[in-house]
């Protein structure tokens, strides 16, 4: 498992190999509606040179969705670590390549490449608590961190999940939420921005829920994903509340395009996200976490 | 509640924290323990601001009554207060505040407070540090909403 960098990256002087560039065929298996304008993919993985159809992936690792004649964007990978035989990514129609790709029928084939990127610190963090802080579609790219948790349980002490969403209709993989807050040492939190009179949980942003939780700061590893305002909203308050730098990592999404490295759309200060993220530490990231994005 | 343990739950409220054992008594003299039940409105908007509440158990809604409509924009709990305007003068409640289940909580009278802050500024600076900060946490949470970081957006093509 590669470790999140705290360090400064350097461009890539050479090209990418071509494989890399290139989009693999993948068979759409199931398209499953999550939310109102949320939906998840179930691909077959693309074969590999003896024919297996089966892809590793890390927790927090992204790829390229490749939409025939549409066009390619970079997803996180939302399902299983311990199933490579299902890719899934969980995709929010907001434009035309989301919207093109989850109208697409099972049989339909879709472009893959990767996985790409840097994991979750599954490894770091053992031995410890883990704080997951999700706001909306910020969910997916953590279900494979609480799949891991889940079925490594012994290796990690509490696992708290906050997750805040626009309003009860956007609440992602609710079910699942409820589920794993009946799990022994496991605590899973929902709000929402708005809400309701027939919503009876909490109404308020994601970081009104840390006030519901008991952490030993030093004891907890934190991994953020979610809008960049709701990351550093909740960044701030975890460092007000004593986590070290080091053990709070953040998701970021910018502007990838080659996933590589290559490129350079996605640079944010020293680093490019897709290459040297997209997942970093708190200390490696928060000097460049203001910086606008054109 | 007798006043050894209303004394008991003030000294554990997260509201209180750090407060001297002076306060704590000084408070306690002037609280007394009510329950409320789900979906009783413990405060109408414009209401005249007289009580101020710490939170026990249970939750309550802070609901805004719109035309044909509730809109519900934050939920408080255990550990947190209710009512800080009864410590401002002729203030009235801005929000409905209904109870989604069973609420335990300790009630003050406001102007008995303020009476106790103005006779001991040192303890009405303590206190009243302990409301501005619940204020700015709220404050900072209300921004952070009117944000709306979750609306639909399309960007980078996507």
């Amino acid at each position: 498992m590669t470790t999140p960098l705290t360090t400064p990256a350097t461009a890539s002087a050479e090209p990418p190999p071509a494989g890399l560039m290139t989009p693999q065929p993948a068979r759409l298996m199931a398209v499953e509606k999550e939310t109102h304008d949320t939906f998840t993919l179930v691909l077959e993985p693309p074969r590999g040179p003896e024919g297996e159809a089966a892809s590793r992936f890390h927790p927090g690792q992204f790829s390229m969705l490749y939409d025939f004649g549409v066009g390619e964007l970079p997803i996180s990978i939302s399902g299983d670590p311990e199933r490579p035989e299902r890719l899934v990514y969980t995709i929010r129609s907001v434009g035309p390549v989301t919207t093109s790709l989850v109208t697409r029928s099972p049989g339909d084939s879709i472009g893959v490449r990767g996985p790409f990127g840097t994991p979750w610190p599954m490894t770091e963090a053992r031995g410890k608590s883990v704080l997951i802080v999700a706001g909306g579609i910020g969910l997916a790219p953590l279900r494979p961190a609480i799949y891991h948790i889940l079925r490594h349980r012994g290796d990690y002490n509490r696992l708290m999940i906050l997750y805040g969403a626009r309003s009860p209709r956007d609440i992602l993989f609710k079910r699942e939420l409820n589920a794993w807050n009946l799990l022994p040492d496991t605590q899973s939190l929902i709000t929402v921005d708005y809400g309701g009179v027939s919503w009876r949980g909490h109404v308020g942003v994601v970081t009104t829920l840390f006030k519901s939780i008991r952490t030993q700061p030093t004891e907890t590893y934190a991994l953020l994903c979610g809008p960049e305002i709701m990351m550093r909203y909740a960044m701030r308050e975890l460092l007000t509340r004593g986590l070290p730098k080091n053990q709070i990592f953040l998701s970021m999404e910018r502007n990838m395009k080659c996933a590589a490295g290559f490129c350079g759309h996605c640079q944010l200060g020293p680093f490019f996200v897709c290459k040297d993220g997209p997942v970093f530490s708190c200390a490696a990231i928060e000097p460049w976490m203001d910086l606008y994005e054109a | 509640m007798n006043m050894a343990q209303i004394q008991s739950a003030l000294a554990g409220h997260s509201f209180l924290a750090d407060l001297p054992e002076s306060d704590i008594e000084r408070l306690a003299v002037l609280a007394f323990d009510v329950h409320f039940q789900p979906e009783q409105i413990i405060f109408r908007e414009g209401d005249p601001s007289s009580f101020f509440y710490l939170i026990l158990s249970g939750h309550i809604a802070l609901e805004v009554l719109a035309p044909g409509r509730v809109l519900r924009i934050q939920t408080i709990g255990e550990g947190e207060e209710l009512g800080w305007s009864s410590l401002l003068a002729s203030v009235n409640k801005q929000f409905q505040a209904r109870c989604l289940e069973p609420v335990e909580a300790l009630a003050f009278d406001g102007a008995q407070i303020v009476a106790q802050c103005e006779g001991d500024t040192a303890f009405g600076f303590r206190l009243l540090r302990k409301v501005i900060a619940t204020v700015a946490d709220r404050l900072r949470a209300t921004r952070f909403q009117l944000l709306d970081v979750y609306a639909r957006r399309s960007g980078g093509g996507q």
